[in-house]
Order: C-alpha cells, then sequence, then structure tokens
C-alpha cells in the first residue's frame, strides 16, 4: 500500500501496463505525471517542446507498436487537438493514453474549460477515475481499451485528482512486446480517400466501445435510496458520498461515450435524478442528450470553480456547518521571488510606459502590484504575436509602444512561430526573451533551451541568439537583467527605432535553480534611507516598509541580488561583507 | 457511508513554509495507523510566496479530500495571519495550533495594506496553542525542524501512538536530521501539553 498522488498513480498504472514510452509537456496539474513515470524502470521519457509535439510523437511510436502514454493540463489539450481529432480516424496500433488534467476552480491556469468536450467532440474514449486507486487503475486498463477499440483513450484528471494523495495498491510491471509495424497508408495516411474510409470505420469503433461502457465495471451503480439518484463522476462522486449519503448514485468511470441504456435503466429506477457537474454542464447536457429526464436540484450549483460537500448539500436544500465571517486579513498574493532576474525588466518596461503583452509562466506575475507592468496574457506564445496585433491596430489609431515578453520555455512552445510572423509581415517592436535557464513555474523541468532532458540523456542548448536571427531579427541582444542600467539602455534603445523589430534576451538563472544561481552576500538598509520608497516599487518580498516609511532588508530571505541598491537615490543599500546567506 | 468518524486537519501557512512536507507526515502517520487517508494540496501558481492549504482528512472511510467551512477538527497554522484567515474552516470546538510568527504579506510589506491587529489576542480569544515553533526548532537544534515542532503540538490532539510518529519521521526526514527532528517533535508537544 503506498500513498500517492492521483498524477503518480496514473505513471504507476501506466508502467504497470507496460508502457515503453511517456511524452509532456509541464503544465499545473499535469507535471508530476511524467516526472514519476520517467523514474520507473524500463521506459524511455521525455519533455517536448509543446503538447501537439508531444501527442505526435506518441502517435509515431504507437504507430510503430509501442504503448506510450502522454500527458498534458487542459489547455495543452488545445495545444495537441491537431492531432488528437485524428488520430481519433488513423486508431492506434500500440496503445496511446492521453492524460488530461484539467483545473476546476483555476488555481493555477488561464481559464477551467473541461476535457470531456474533447473526448466528446474528437471521439475518444475517456475514462476519469475519482481517487488515486482508480487512477492507478484506469491508467492501467486504459492501455487495453485503447488496443481493443482501435482509440487513442484519454484520461480525465482534476486538480483534486492529480494533487490529492491516497492509498494505492500497487503491482508489478506486465512486461508488453511492442506490436510489429506493417504499412498500411489506408489506416496511417490521412489523405482525403483514406479518411473517408477511417471515418466510417471510426463510426464503428464507437458503437463498438459504446456497447461495451454499458456493462464496463469501470461505471458503477450504488443503489441505496430509490427516491433519489445522482450521477456524477471523478471527484464530484466523492463529494456526493459525503453530501448526500442516502441517494443512489450512478458514478461514471466512462465519461465518454456515455452508457446509454444503463443510463435509462437508473432514470426508471429512482424517483428523481439529478446530474452533478463541476466547472461546466458537460455531464448533464449529454445525458439529457441521451434523452434521460434529469430533475433540477432546488437549489442551483455552483455554475463556476470546484464544488465541494457543501455546495452540493446546500443546492439541494440541506443544512450544512454554520460558518463564522472570515476574519479581515490583507490578501497574500504570490510573487516574484526575492532576487528573481524578471523583476527589473518589467520595471524598466513599466518606466519605458510600454503596452506589455505577457505570456503564461512565473513572470505573469509582474502583471500584480506593484511592479503592475503587464496589460495581456491569454496562452502560450500569445505575447508575442498579440503585440505584433497591437502595432498593426496603431496604424489605424493611436501608434503605441508594445513590448512582448515570453519566458524560454514558452518561447519554444509557441513563440518560435509567432516571432517568425512578426518578421515575414515585417512588423516592428520590441520582444524581450526571459531566459532564466528553465521551465519555472511547473517546477524546473528541462527545456530545449537549456537543453536538460528528462531522464538526463546528454542534449544541447538551444542557442536563443543564433535562432532569432536566422529567423531574420538582425537587432538581437543577450542582456543581464540584473543589470538596471544594461536594461533600461537595451530598451531604450530597442524602442527608439520604431521601424525595427528588436528582441533582447534576459538571460540569468532563476533563483530556485540551485545548480547555476549563486547567491551574493544580502544586503541591508543603512541610516540614510530617506523612506522615498524606490526600492518597494520593486516588489521584492525580502524588503518591506517601516511604520516610519523607511525600508528594511530581511537579510534572511534576500539573494544578494543587488536589483534594489541601484534604484536607490541615497546610497541606502549596502550588501554585507562575508558570504551568501 | 459513514463520515462521523472522519478526522479532518487543514495545514495553512506561506508558499514555502513546509506545509506540504509536514501534511505528508500527517498522511502517512494516519495510514501506519490503520486509517484510510487522503491528502489535497494545491501547487503551481498558489506557491511564490502565496497562501497555501493542504487538507488532510482520515478515518474509516474518507470520500472528500477537501474540508468545507466549519468542519475542520484541527487547525494547524504555519504563520498567525494564515491561521486568521483560515480561522472559519475550523469547526465550534475545534483545536488550533499555530506557529508564533507574523510573515508579511507582499501588500503590507508595500505599504498598500496592514497587518491584522490583535492577531495573537483575536487567535488567544478563539482557544489556540500558539507554538514558538522557531525557537523551539532552535532548541532541536536545526531551525529547519519547526514543521515538525508543529506537528508535534499537533499530535497531542490526534489518535496516534508516539511510537507511529517516531516511525514515520525516521522514515521521512534526512538520517543526519533524524535525531534533531525527533526532538523538535518532543518540543512541540510538550509545549502543547504545558500550555493546555
Amino acid at each position: 500500500m503506498a500513498l500517492l498522488s492521483g498524477n503518480e498513480a496514473i505513471a504507476q498504472g501506466a508502467w504497470e501496463a507496460g508502457a515503453h514510452i511517456g511524452v509532456g509537456y509541464p503544465g499545473t496539474p499535469s507535471t508530476e505525471t511524467m516526472e514519476t513515470f520517467a523514474q520507473k524502470d524500463g521506459v524511455y521519457a521525455e519533455w517536448c517542446p509543446n503538447e501537439k509535439v508531444a501527442l505526435e510523437v506518441a502517435v509515431g511510436a504507437s504507430a510503430a507498436g509501442a504503448r506510450v502514454l502522454a500527458t498534458m493540463k487542459h489547455v495543452g489539450v488545445n495545444v495537441a487537438a491537431d492531432p488528437l481529432f485524428t488520430v481519433a480516424y488513423t486508431g492506434v496500433n500500440g496503445g496511446i493514453v492521453m492524460l488530461a488534467a484539467d483545473d476546476p476552480g483555476m488555481h493555477s491556469s488561464q481559464n477551467e474549460q473541461d476535457s470531456r468536450y474533447y473526448a466528446q467532440a474528437a471521439h475518444a474514449l475517456m475514462l476519469e477515475p475519482s481517487d488515486s486507486a482508480e487512477a492507478r487503475a484506469f491508467a492501467k486498463e486504459a492501455f487495453e481499451l485503447s488496443e481493443r477499440f482501435d482509440m487513442p483513450v484519454m484520461l480525465r484528471s482534476t486538480v483534486r485528482i492529480s494533487h490529492a494523495k491516497g492509498s494505492v495498491e500497487v503491482a508489478e510491471r506486465a512486461e508488453v512486446a511492442p506490436k510489429p509495424y506493417e504499412k498500411d497508408p489506408s489506416k496511417w495516411v490521412m489523405m482525403p480517400a483514406y479518411a473517408k474510409l477511417r471515418r466510417a470505420s471510426l463510426d464503428e469503433r464507437v458503437a463498438a466501445a459504446a456497447a461495451w461502457c454499458e456493462d464496463s465495471e469501470l461505471n458503477r451503480v450504488e443503489m441505496r435510496d430509490t427516491s433519489m439518484g445522482v450521477i456524477c463522476s471523478g471527484a464530484a462522486y466523492q463529494y456526493v458520498c459525503e453530501a448526500l449519503p442516502d441517494a443512489s448514485v450512478f458514478k461514471l468511470g466512462v465519461v465518454w461515450p456515455l452508457p446509454k441504456r444503463a443510463l435509462q435503466q437508473f432514470r426508471e429506477q429512482v424517483d428523481a435524478l439529478y446530474c452533478i457537474d463541476e466547472a461546466s454542464t458537460y455531464l448533464s447536457d449529454s445525458v439529457r442528450a441521451l434523452g434521460v429526464q434529469l430533475d433540477a436540484t432546488p437549489a442551483a450549483l455552483p455554475a463556476q470553480g470546484e464544488l465541494s460537500p457543501a455546495s452540493i448539500r446546500a443546492a439541494f436544500g440541506l443544512d450544512v456547518p454554520a460558518a463564522a465571517a472570515p476574519e479581515e486579513v490583507p490578501a497574500r498574493p504570490p510573487a516574484l521571488c526575492a532576487g528573481c532576474p524578471h523583476r527589473l525588466v518589467f520595471k524598466e518596461l513599466a518606466r519605458a510606459k510600454c503596452i506589455v503583452c505577457g505570456d503564461i509562466g512565473c513572470y505573469t506575475l509582474g502583471a500584480l502590484p506593484p511592479l503592475s507592468a503587464m496589460d495581456t496574457c491569454v496562452c502560450m506564445g500569445a505575447s508575442v504575436s498579440m503585440a505584433h496585433g497591437f502595432e498593426l491596430a496603431g496604424r489605424f489609431g493611436e501608434p503605441a509602444r508594445v513590448a512582448a515578453v515570453i519566458g524560454d520555455s514558452t518561447f519554444a512552445h509557441s513563440g518560435i512561430t509567432s516571432l517568425l510572423n512578426t518578421v515575414y509581415n515585417v512588423g516592428p517592436g520590441l520582444v524581450c526573451i526571459l531566459d532564466n535557464r528553465t521551465t519555472g513555474m511547473t517546477g524546473h523541468e528541462g527545456n530545449p533551451v537549456n537543453g536538460i532532458t528528462l531522464q538526463q540523456r546528454t542534449s544541447r542548448e538551444l542557442d536563443l541568439e543564433a535562432l532569432v536571427k536566422a529567423l531574420g531579427v538582425d537587432d538581437c541582444a543577450v542582456v543581464n537583467p540584473n543589470d538596471m542600467r544594461a536594461v533600461r539602455s537595451a530598451i531604450k534603445d530597442a524602442l527608439a527605432n520604431s521601424e525595427a523589430l528588436s528582441v533582447i534576451i534576459f538571460k540569468s538563472p532563476c533563483v530556485l535553480l540551485r545548480n547555476s544561481f549563486v547567491p551574493g552576500a544580502p544586503y541591508f538598509v543603512n541610516g540614510n534611507c530617506t523612506g522615498c520608497g524606490s526600492c518597494i516599487s520593486l516588489g521584492c518580498p525580502a524588503i518591506s516598509k517601516e511604520d516610519d516609511g523607511r525600508a528594511v532588508i530581511d537579510t534572511a530571505a534576500c539573494a544578494g541580488c543587488g536589483q534594489c541598491g541601484q534604484y536607490c537615490p541615497v546610497e541606502a543599500i549596502e550588501q554585507l561583507e562575508g558570504s551568501a546567506r | 457511508m459513514s463520515t462521523t468518524a472522519t478526522t479532518s486537519v487543514l495545514l495553512a501557512g506561506v508558499g514555502g513554509q513546509g506545509t506540504i512536507l509536514a501534511a505528508d507526515l500527517l498522511a502517512k502517520t494516519a495510514i501506519a495507523e490503520g486509517f484510510d487517508t487522503k491528502l489535497s494540496e494545491i501547487h503551481g501558481m498558489a506557491q511564490r510566496g502565496g497562501a497555501v492549504t493542504t487538507a488532510v482528512r482520515f478515518g474509516e472511510t474518507v470520500n472528500a479530500m477537501v474540508i468545507d467551512e466549519a468542519c475542520a477538527d484541527c487547525l494547524l497554522a504555519f504563520e498567525t495571519t494564515e491561521a486568521l484567515r483560515n480561522l472559519h474552516f475550523l469547526k465550534p470546538g475545534g483545536m488550533i495550533f499555530v506557529n508564533d510568527v507574523a510573515i508579511k504579506p507582499l501588500p503590507v510589506a508595500t505599504g498598500k495594506a496592514a497587518m491584522p491587529r490583535r492577531a495573537r489576542e483575536r487567535l488567544q480569544d478563539a482557544q489556540a496553542t500558539l507554538v514558538d515553533a522557531d525557537e523551539l526548532a532552535r532548541q532541536a537544534g536545526s531551525p529547519k525542524t519547526a514543521n515538525v515542532v508543529l506537528l508535534g503540538a499537533l499530535s497531542t490532539s490526534l489518535p496516534f501512538s508516539e511510537d507511529t510518529w517516531h516511525e514515520q519521521i525516521k522514515l521521512k526526514v534526512p538520517p543526519k536530521t533524524i535525531d534533531a527532528n525527533l526532538q523538535a517533535f518532543a518540543l512541540g508537544r510538550e509545549c502543547a501539553l504545558g500550555t493546555r
């Protein structure tokens, strides 16, 4: 018996199923799945630049006969959607299992889209576990199902499955020989003539899967009081068990396709039937579409965000524990770390009065006060393309200074094609690549820029400067982001020429990288401080304002970067003698 | 499907304080004592010095991995502001153990907000046990054992044997730090028992 997170359990199940290969792109809450899988014996695993590439690698490996696990967060499925929809047509040779980790409540994401719609739209079988034990079991079963029905199988988790831990019985790995590859263009070459045949085949395969799911043990009916029946899946099932302990429950483990006949039977066995949906109406809409009539809960369930036992009880008009009003306390938002090499770039872009198109990563925190230096953040790579759009709109109205800010991993993920577009269409502007030598927010994974691979195979660092120049950017500089004057003059020079496209690569390691970040001796504030607030405006968590307005540096938290001292107009910030913290 | 016997512990702190490690140790001890156990945490954007909570629930059969308002049996807070922020998750009569330290959130550090007034008094009014975990950790031989000091204090309210805790601590922490961690656990226990 092991205490495993849902992500660890999925990796365990895939390993037990004999999966040979793992591919993915880091993204909360999916990341630990591939990190765990990569540690297992006898497997090959790699991080890819993005989810589309990962799924395509998976399709190739599957065609060649291997069992493959592909992992990503929900918004990563958007990126992988192109191959996904067509691999449903081709089907598989070795099994393909694709994890889509959703984030209802948006703890670490830009939206709370429901990946179950993808299964429905792409016609891919989808399983949804409701705890770690099921995560392991479903992942294992998914490989069998993928090969049996000749289709990719999606595994849907949510943050409360991926990042919740529970007891799991584990087993040994079953070694599975890769299947032989047989050339078959009618299956693998999706040109119209063959695709039309596979479209018909898809309907047959889906029909077979739909027939199987009517009696699948992955779906479960728990008959209790027949006055009330509830249909649910995933984490919501656990909440229903606590909120409505007497209700009869149809727990779906297969969330696409749905077991039409079994659900219709359940409808007849209960007096009232409800569907518990979290953050979307996927389940209730889909159940109704089968002709299964649902009753409305006395009060509405929350339409957005996560459910909990209390929110379900409240929807049924049942009592919930009375809670005192929350205490009034100051908010504690996340912040860029002390010594973060991104900080001065935001400070100086704000000083230059730029419109800043941001991107996905730690540096999105540059949008928060006191830096408040970001205007937009939409999706991976959008900084560069949106900045181009801002510039284009300016040609019809008020021209504005626009800068794009994108991290190293995000640039490799989706920024390269965006930059290529700006070059191709001769768009001017400033693109700042924040190269902190890692994929920071998700936990410091390797990426093509730092050349660190998932299983520590020797690789090479991407020469970002050479790449940018090869794309056609003549004005490309590499700048130390901890040097205020260098940052300021690089941004000033780039903005001075409104006709040119400039790229500045701000290169300095993340302070959390133990092997490459070298902390300096901490700084302190001396008696010269006038309380002007210049250093406070950097939003460094090691600096705070005393009651008299003067600044104080927490030497235990200070990373010794010296950024603040460069902003002090009265030389009140000094470095302690001696070694780092 | 009875859930009346489930015990819910909410751990609250500031990203980077070691709440997740403490929650893991608590969950493993509960499992070693034969309880069905679930733990739920949030990481990613919620870290980087932000407010974090982790839920640990154990009992005969545990379903939900989250804790609703007014449903926590115990609140283990690693910082006083975070204790106040999560006070309404506590059941009436629930136990509160708080690391007696205040860490300024960024809006306070930048002068845009103020720390809560009379935080310690408000917590004492709520019958919280304030633990000087940082000082006790130093006494135990390592400032990094503050989270185990807090677990020691929490352990006085949970039905696990000291031996099981000790076994799990030995399995979890680096070998060189076992003695300091066991001492930290003992000091946390003494503190909680002494102040009651």
